[in-house]
């Protein structure tokens, strides 16, 4: 396993939970590995601990178990530089206007303020928001909120873009749409993407490979390569391997989401 | 103007006008009230005269000073006790039941201690509003919505960046009602001390005009306090409106 963007060996993660406190596994074991530049999503069973892994990979949370790298450097708790999450819940700031929200992590960096100035204009223009640069979030739309956010983690030209089920709250036509703004995003950025989606169709349209989780503890039980063009926008779902690759993943995901239903209680160590 | 304002508006003149109507015609007597048009006379020419100018500056300063105090101490100690789970739960009860305590018993301590200058008066002040800022303070940071601390994480902040910048920020709505409180808290604490033992200040002034009879200082002072008080927590109130307009909260 060498070459990969980010690498993840024998990744666990067991909380302590109930009363009395019992040892609860939430993930993994899991291994994986993202190549630079490419698209992954990952699809699996409400509760099977997908946001778990996104946030050990962001660094928000620390595995109790393996080991994950980003571009060779252990990640241990804290987030690494290079590293981008847009959430699913509204993480606009309200009080600041759309242009500052975009450019709030900026403030930090070494930047000049002309070349802060540019990359907003230029993030601002690429989401779509150029003549919205003054107005408040509240003023905005969820999925223009949600692009405010998109803009705010590509102004700091991550290599490593994180979505946790980030069109979640949107309804069918703007999750679409939106889908066609990031894979144009992630053409433009050259950024690696790593999705995770309750909607089979959304990860089958975006993602060069999917990764289906088992119910929980979650663990990949299968990585499903879609080959589609680089080029390429919502209008894939026409294709007749559209249908054959989302029949598989939920071929897989059925039986998965079948035993979380069961599973009431369960998962203990 | 909206129906409201004018509803307001209507209902101030209404018992200015009964008010009126009383001391003129002699229902409410010359000793115990002056008629309000007496007491809008009577202010003005105290103001333009400024022999009070030195007593409102007295208090409009210790109410400053005890309102200052209270919000630097008041954020900074919830930002503090909300971070330590341990301290939260040990202080809780004890916020809960403040109020209940006369902060007023505490002034002959202060006095034998600080002496009869403004100290004093400034702490009475202070501890009235500090607890109302720590307690707003806590309301808003319990309401802080995760995902903003963690994108404060992803963007790599410090703890102080990302208090200053992402907590205090979204709990603002809240602390700005434990301001509105802390300012209505020090007016009442200061003006509330110099009515019990000073040497000056609008507090003392009514006292004293009051207990030699002098209605023509005393009614308008106290006209002056409630417009003071009005026009700050008018003020106060237009921040408020302006950052939740923002926010899309009203």
């Amino acid at each position: 396993m060498t070459g990969g963007q980010v690498r993840l060996a024998g990744v666990g993660k067991v909380f302590m939970a109930g009363q009395p406190p019992a040892p609860l596994r939430a993930l993994g074991p899991l291994d994986l590995e993202l190549r630079p530049g490419e698209f992954f999503a990952v699809v699996g069973p409400s509760g099977c601990g997908k946001s778990t892994l996104l946030e050990l990979i962001a660094g928000l949370s620390v595995a109790t178990e393996g080991a994950i790298e980003f571009e060779g450097a252990a990640i241990g708790g804290e987030p690494p530089d290079g590293i981008g999450v847009v959430f699913q819940d509204d993480a606009s700031l309200p009080w600041l206007d759309v242009a500052s929200n975009v450019a709030f992590g900026l403030r930090r960096t070494s930047l000049s303020r002309d070349e802060r100035e540019r990359r907003v204009r230029n993030v601002l223009r690429m989401v779509g928001l150029a003549d919205f640069a003054s107005a408040y979030p509240a003023q905005l739309s969820g999925g223009m909120r949600q692009r405010v956010c998109i803009a705010r983690t590509l102004v700091m030209q991550p290599r490593l873009i994180l979505l946790d089920e980030p069109f979640g709250a949107l309804d069918q036509q703007t999750r679409l749409l939106m889908g066609d703004e990031l894979l144009r995003l992630w053409r433009e950025t050259g950024a690696t993407v790593f999705l995770i989606t309750h909607a089979l169709d959304e990860a089958t349209m975006l993602a060069d490979r999917i990764g289906v989780m088992s119910a929980r503890p979650g663990r990949l039980v299968d990585v499903v390569e879609t080959r589609w063009p680089r080029e390429r926008d919502s209008r894939i779902v026409e294709r007749a391997e559209f249908g054959a690759i989302t029949a598989r993943l939920w071929k897989t995901l059925r039986e998965e989401s079948l035993k979380t239903l069961g599973q009431a209680g369960a998962g203990a160590v | 103007m909206r129906k409201v304002v004018v509803y307001r508006v209507v209902v101030v003149a209404g018992i200015v006008a009964v008010l009126e109507v009383l001391c003129l015609t002699g229902v409410i007597d010359k000793i115990t009230m002056q008629a309000p048009h007496l007491i809008v006379r009577d202010l003005w020419r105290m103001l333009a005269s400024g022999r009070m100018n030195a007593a409102i500056a007295k208090t409009l300063n210790n109410t400053l000073a005890a309102l200052l105090l209270a919000l630097g101490v008041g954020i900074v100690a919830g930002a503090l006790i909300h971070r330590f789970r341990g301290l939260r739960d040990t202080l809780d009860p004890l916020f809960a039941t403040y109020y209940a305590v006369p902060v007023f018993a505490f002034y002959p301590f202060f006095i034998v201690v600080f002496g009869l200058g403004d100290t004093p008066q400034i702490l009475i002040g202070f501890m009235l509003g500090v607890v109302a800022v720590i307690v707003n303070t806590l309301n808003g940071l319990d309401r802080v919505p995760p995902v903003l601390l963690k994108t404060a994480r992803i963007m790599r902040l410090s703890p102080t960046d990302a208090a200053l910048r992402v907590t205090l920020p979204a709990a603002a709505p809240h602390i700005v009602t434990g301001v509105k409180l802390a300012v209505a808290y020090a007016f009442i604490g200061v003006i509330g001390s110099e009515f019990i033992l000073s040497r000056g200040g609008i507090g003392y002034e009514i006292s004293f005009a009051y207990t030699n009879f002098e209605n023509a200082t005393m009614y308008p002072l106290i006209l002056l306090i409630l417009i003071a008080s009005i026009a700050i927590n008018a003020l106060l109130s237009r921040w408020e409106a302006r950052l939740l307009a923002r926010r899309g909260l009203r």
